[in-house]
C-alpha cells in the first residue's frame, strides 16, 4: 500500500513539474508572439493526451488495487440470504464495472483522438433516433432484469419469519444493545413499556405480562447455526441500527417504532475462525445510524453457536425475574403463582433451571 | 464579507465603462454592488459567497480526513484553532467530530453546491442566455441574495458557540436532532441550523419563481422553447424541483422546531433518555425521513442538473459541434426531473419502512438510471469526431462526465434494496454520493467559472493554472473516492470517529488506504488555492476577455466585453436559431451564433431551415411589443 501511495505521488509530481514547465515555456513564447487563435493553445495535444494517460493509468492502479483489496473485504457471507445477495453484488457489479469501462474508455478515448486539429472540421452530427433507441432501451432492459432479481431476493428477505423462529430482541441505547430472549417456556417475548425502565429493569420488561417471566437478557448475542433468527429491534433514546456485517444484516432502530430482520445463519463462529485461520475472530453487531458521541463504539459480540450448544447456553440462562425476584411484586395477584416458579427458592442458580423444567 | 470582495472587483471592472450612459438613473455605490438588483452582481454575489463557504466545507473534510486517515495522530497543533475541541490527550472530540461531518454535508450540499453553484449561474445565465434585461423580479432576486447571506452568517456563527454546531449529520435525523441531552451539538447549533436553512428555504424559493418566470415570461423575440440553450433548460428544471421540494423541507423543519420547542409529539415516541422517560407518544421518526428525503432527493439532482446543463453547452461549445440529441438531452432531464419525486424512500429501505414500500421504490430509483444513461451517451457523442479545444472549462466538463458515469454506475447497486442492506450507511455510499453527487456538480461548477469568467469580469482566467488545477483535481477526486468503494464493500460505516469496534483486524487491513485517502484529499483540497488565487488575481489583472472568447452560439456573447445592468446597451438581439450551430456544413466559420438569421446563412441552410427565412419577419415584428414590456 505504501508504495501505491509513493507512486501516485510520483505521478503526481511529474504530471505536474511538466505542466509547470511547460506553462512557464507557452507563457514566455505567447509574451513574445501573441497567438491570433487564442483558443486553442499548445497544451491543447498534451491536455487531450493525458487524457488517455490518465485513463491507462486508472486502468492499472484500479485493477491492481481492486486485487489489493479483495482480501480484506468481507469474508463469506455467513447467513443464507447473504450469499445471495453477494452473489446478485458482484453479478450487478460485473454489469455496472462493464459499462463504466466502456464509456470512461470512449470519453477518454475520443477526448484524445479528436482533439482538436485545425485541418479538420468536426463533423455536424446532430442526432440518430436509432442510436438513441439503441441506448434507451438496452440499458432499460438491463434494468428490468436487475429489478426483477432484485425485487425476488428483497421479497424473500423481507417475507414472513417462520414461525419456529429464535426470536432475540435487540434494543439500542446510548451507548449500547441489550439482548433479551423469549426463554426457552414459551419463546414469546413479554411486552415492554419505557416507562417501566428502573435502574435494573433497563428494558422496561412488563411484568403483568405472562410472556415476560421466562424472558432473559444477555449482553452477547449467541444465536443457533442453521435456524431461523428473528430480531425485534427497538431503540429507547435516538435512531440506532442494527448491523451484522458478516450476516448482511442491517435495519434500523426506532424509538416507538418496533422494526424486525430474521435471517438463518448458516457459519458458526468456530467454523469461520478456522475458515478465516483467526483463532480470535468473532461476528459483530454494529451501529449504522449515527446516534451520538460513542456511535463508533457501539458493538457487541455475536456467538453462532452449532444447534445443540445454543440450546445448552440458552438452558443455562437465569430468566430476568429469577435474578432479580423483587419485581415479582409487579406482577399481578392473578400471575403471580406462575411468576413464582420462576423465583428460586434457595439462592442457588440450578434451581431456576429445575423450575424451568417442572413448569 | 462576500460582498465585500464583489464590491471591491465591481469598481474595477466598471471603470472603463463609462462611455454607456445607457442607465440614466446613477445609482449609489451601495444599490449598484451591495444591494444589488442587478442579476450579474447578484450572480457574482453567489459566486464569491459560495467559494468562501467551499473552502470553509473543504477544510471541515480535511480536518476528519485526519482523523480517519491517521487515527494515532496528536492534534494539538490544532489547538489554537479549535480550542476546547481537542481534548486533553490532544486528541479530536468525538462530538465535534460528528459536528465537523455534519457542517461538511450541510455546507456542501446548500451553500456551496445550491446558492454557489445554481445561484450563481441561474442568476447570471437565465437572463443573457434567454435575451432579458434582468430577472423578472429583480427586487425580490436581490432579497434572495440577502435571505442566502443571513442564512449564511447564521450558519457560519454556529460553528462557534459553545456547545457546537449541529452534530447529528446533515439529515438530522430527529430524535437525536430533537433532543437537546441526546448530545450537545442538537442543543442551540440545531437551532441555529434550523433556523439557517429557513432562511435559506426562503432565499432559494424566492430565487426559483424569479427563474421559472424569467424563462417563461421574458424570452427574447424568436427565443422559443426549443432554441433554448440547455443550460436554461436545466435552470428551469431546478428551479422546478426546487419550487416543489423545498417546501416539503420547510414543514419537516417546522415540525422539528415544535418538537424541540414546543413540546409537540410529531416525531417523538416513547424515548428514555438520560435516565428520564419523555411524555411523547404517537410521534414518528420515520416520518421526519420521509418529508427530509422528500427534498433531499430531488435536491440531489438541484445541484446536479445545472452542472449537467452547463457542461452540455460547454461540451458542445468546445467540441465545435452540436450536442448530440438536444431533445433527448431536454427529455432525460424532464424525465429525471419527474422521477426525482418518487425515488426518496430508496435513502429508507432499512428504515423499518413497510418492505413492499421498498420493492416500489427500487422499480422506480433504477427507472431513473435511463434518463441519466442516455446523457452520459450523449455527451460521449458529442465527443465522437469533434474538434476538441481542452480550455480549462471543457477539462471540467469532461472530468464531470466521467465522474457522473463512475459515481451512477454504483447508484445501480445502491438502489437495489437487497443489495441496499449491507451496503446501507457505509462507505460505499459515501463513495457514491460524493462521485455523483459532489464531485460531479463541482465539476460543473468548476467548468462554468472558467468558462463564463470573461463574461462576468470582463477578463480572462490564466489557462495554465487552469490546467493544473483541472488534473490536481481530477486525479486527486479519483484518488480519495475509488478506494472508498473498498472500504465501503468491506463493511466500514459512515460517520464513525474510528473504527476499533469493528473487530477483527479490519481497521488494520485499510488503515494504509485510509491514510492514503487523506493525502489524496489534503492535496487536492490544496489545490483548490491555485484556482482561488486564479480567480482572484485575474479578476484584477486578468488579460482583457474578447467578446466572444470562446467563439459560442449563445446571446450573452453578443452583449458588450462588461454588460451594464440592461445586459444591450441597444435593442436586445432576436434569436432565429437553435444555439447549437457548430461546424455546419457550409459555413465560413464553425460557428452561427443564435441571433443570425437563416437568411444571412443561405450556404449552409439545410433544406427544412429555408422555411424558416419566411419566420423571420414574424419574430422581427414582436420587437415593439418586447419593448413595450420593458416600460415602467
Amino acid at each position: 500500500m505504501n508504495y501505491l501511495i509513493g507512486l501516485l505521488a510520483i505521478v503526481f509530481f511529474f504530471l505536474a513539474v511538466s505542466v509547470i514547465t511547460k506553462s512557464v515555456k507557452l507563457n514566455n513564447k505567447l509574451s513574445s508572439t501573441e497567438d491570433d487563435d487564442s483558443t486553442v493553445d499548445n497544451f491543447n495535444n498534451a491536455n487531450g493526451i493525458g487524457m488517455l494517460i490518465f485513463w491507462l493509468l486508472f486502468v492499472i492502479l484500479g485493477s491492481w488495487s481492486f486485487l489489493h483489496s479483495k482480501p480484506d473485504f468481507l469474508p463469506v457471507a455467513a447467513s443464507e440470504h447473504g450469499v445471495r445477495t453477494d452473489n446478485m453484488f458482484w453479478t450487478s457489479m460485473a454489469v455496472v464495472t462493464f459499462a463504466f469501462f466502456i464509456s470512461n474508455t470512449l470519453l477518454f478515448y475520443f477526448a484524445f483522438k479528436y482533439r482538436f486539429n485545425k485541418n479538420r472540421k468536426a463533423t455536424f452530427y446532430p442526432v440518430n433516433h436509432k442510436l438513441e433507441l439503441i441506448w434507451t432501451v438496452v440499458p432499460a432492459i438491463v434494468m428490468a432484469i436487475l429489478v426483477f432479481t432484485g425485487w425476488r431476493t428483497w421479497r424473500d428477505i423481507t417475507s414472513q419469519a417462520p414461525s419456529n423462529s429464535a426470536v432475540i430482541e435487540l434494543t439500542g441505547h446510548q451507548f449500547g444493545w441489550y439482548v433479551r430472549y423469549a426463554g426457552v417456556d414459551d419463546s414469546q417475548l413479554g411486552n415492554v413499556n419505557y416507562k417501566l425502565i428502573d435502574e435494573t429493569n433497563s428494558l422496561g420488561i412488563d411484568f403483568t405480562d405472562k410472556n415476560s417471566f421466562d424472558d432473559f437478557t444477555a449482553t452477547e448475542l449467541h444465536l443457533p447455526k442453521g435456524q431461523p433468527v428473528l430480531l425485534k429491534i427497538r431503540a429507547q433514546d435516538v435512531l440506532h441500527s442494527v448491523y451484522l456485517p458478516f450476516h448482511r444484516v442491517k435495519m434500523d432502530a426506532v424509538p416507538g417504532m418496533p422494526t424486525k430482520f430474521w435471517f438463518i445463519p448458516t457459519i458458526s463462529t468456530d467454523e469461520m475462525r478456522a475458515k478465516l485461520g483467526k483463532p480470535d475472530f468473532n461476528f459483530k453487531v454494529n451501529c449504522t445510524e449515527v446516534c451520538g458521541r460513542g456511535h463508533f463504539g457501539m458493538s457487541i459480540t455475536v456467538f453462532v453457536d452449532e444447534p445443540e450448544d445454543y440450546k445448552k447456553w440458552v438452558a443455562e440462562q437465569k430468566p430476568f425475574l429469577a435474578s432479580n425476584p423483587s419485581y415479582l411484586d409487579k406482577v399481578p395477584a392473578n400471575l403471580k403463582a406462575k411468576a413464582g416458579k420462576y423465583i428460586p427458592m434457595e439462592p442457588i442458580a440450578t434451581d431456576s433451571t429445575e423450575a424451568v423444567s417442572v413448569n | 464579507m462576500s460582498t465585500a470582495i464583489s464590491t471591491a472587483e465591481e469598481v474595477h471592472t466598471h471603470d472603463h465603462d463609462h462611455d454607456h450612459e445607457h442607465e440614466h438613473h446613477e445609482l449609489g455605490f451601495i444599490r449598484t454592488y451591495i444591494f444589488s438588483e442587478d442579476h450579474k452582481t447578484i450572480a457574482k454575489q453567489y459566486l464569491i459567497s459560495g467559494i468562501l463557504w467551499a473552502f470553509i466545507g473543504g477544510s471541515l473534510s480535511i480536518i476528519f480526513r485526519l482523523q480517519l486517515g491517521f487515527p494515532g495522530m496528536s492534534m494539538e497543533w490544532l489547538r489554537p484553532l479549535l480550542g476546547g475541541w481537542i481534548d486533553e490527550s490532544g486528541k479530536l472530540d468525538k462530538e465535534f467530530y460528528l459536528a465537523m461531518v455534519t457542517m461538511h454535508g450541510t455546507i456542501m450540499v446548500f451553500f456551496v453546491l445550491t446558492a454557489g453553484l445554481s445561484g450563481t449561474f441561474s442568476n447570471f445565465l437565465i437572463p443573457l442566455q434567454v435575451g432579458a434585461r434582468d430577472m423578472a423580479s429583480g427586487f425580490i432576486n436581490m432579497l434572495s441574495y440577502w435571505f442566502f447571506f443571513l442564512s449564511s452568517v447564521i450558519m457560519f456563527s454556529s460553528l462557534f458557540i459553545e456547545t457546537g454546531p449541529a452534530s447529528g449529520g446533515w439529515v438530522i435525523y430527529p430524535p437525536l436532532s430533537a433532543l437537546p441531552q441526546a448530545m450537545p451539538g442538537s442543543g442551540l447549533g440545531m437551532t441555529l441550523w434550523l433556523t439557517s436553512m429557513t432562511f435559506f428555504i426562503v432565499s432559494s424559493l424566492m430565487g426559483g419563481i424569479n427563474y421559472i418566470c424569467t424563462i417563461i415570461n421574458l424570452r427574447t423575440r424568436g427565443m422559443t422553447f426549443t432554441r433554448m440553450p440547455l443550460t436554461i433548460w436545466s435552470f428551469f428544471f431546478t428551479a422546478v424541483l426546487g419550487l416543489l421540494s423545498f417546501p416539503v423541507l420547510l414543514s419537516a423543519a417546522l415540525l422539528l422546531i415544535f418538537d424541540r420547542s414546543f413540546g409537540t409529539s410529531f416525531y417523538l415516541s416513547e424515548i428514555y433518555i438520560q435516565g428520564q422517560a419523555l411524555p411523547n407518544v404517537g410521534g414518528s421518526a420515520i416520518l421526519y425521513q420521509h418529508l427530509f428525503w422528500f427534498l433531499g432527493h430531488p435536491e440531489v439532482y438541484i445541484v446536479l442538473l445545472p452542472a449537467l446543463g452547463m457542461t452540455s453547452e460547454i461540451i458542445a461549445t468546445n467540441s465545435r459541434k452540436p450536442i448530440f440529441g438536444y431533445r433527448a438531452m431536454i427529455g432525460s432531464m424532464m424525465g429525471i426531473t419527474a422521477l426525482a419525486f418518487i425515488v426518496w424512500a430508496h435513502h429508507m429501505f432499512v428504515t423499518g419502512m413497510n418492505p413492499f414500500l421498498g420493492s416500489v421504490f427500487m422499480f422506480l430509483t433504477l427507472i431513473i438510471a435511463v434518463p441519466s444513461a442516455v446523457k452520459a451517451f450523449n455527451y460521449i457523442t458529442t465527443l465522437w469526431k469533434g474538434n476538441l479545444v481542452f480550455t480549462p472549462a471543457m477539462l471540467f466538463s469532461i472530468g464531470l462526465v466521467s465522474m457522473f458515469i463512475s459515481g451512477g454506475v454504483t447508484g445501480i447497486i445502491l438502489g437495489n434494496s437487497a443489495l441496499d442492506i449491507n451496503l446501507h450507511d457505509t462507505y460505499f455510499v459515501v463513495a457514491h454520493f460524493h462521485l455523483v453527487m459532489g464531485a460531479a456538480s463541482f465539476f460543473g461548477l468548476m467548468a462554468g467559472v472558467y468558462h463564463w469568467f470573461p463574461k462576468m469580469f470582463g477578463r480572462m482566467m490564466n489557462k495554465s493554472l487552469g490546467y493544473i488545477h483541472f488534473w490536481f483535481t481530477f486525479v486527486g477526486v479519483y484518488m480519495v473516492f475509488f478506494p472508498m468503494h473498498y472500504i465501503g464493500i468491506a463493511g466500514f460505516p459512515r460517520r464513525y470517529y474510528t473504527f476499533t469496534a469493528l473487530g477483527n483486524d479490519s481497521m488494520a487491513a485499510f488503515t494504509d488506504m485510509n491514510s492514503f485517502i487523506s493525502i489524496a484529499a489534503i492535496i487536492t483540497f490544496s489545490a483548490q488555492a491555485i484556482f482561488a488565487w486564479n480567480f482572484f488575481y485575474s479578476i484584477f489583472k486578468g488579460k482583457i476577455a474578447p467578446a466572444n472568447p470562446w467563439k459560442s452560439n449563445t446571446l450573452e456573447w453578443t452583449t458588450p466585453i462588461n454588460p451594464e445592468h440592461g445586459n444591450w446597451p441597444g435593442e436586445i438581439p432576436a434569436v432565429y436559431r437553435w444555439p447549437y450551430d457548430y461546424s455546419k456544413p457550409g459555413a465560413p466559420d464553425d460557428f452561427i451564433p443564435q441571433n443570425v438569421p437563416h437568411s444571412a446563412t443561405l450556404e449552409s441552410n439545410l433544406p427544412e431551415e429555408n422555411a424558416e427565412i419566411a419566420r423571420e419577419k414574424d419574430i422581427d415584428g414582436l420587437l415593439g411589443a418586447q419593448n413595450e414590456s420593458y416600460k415602467h
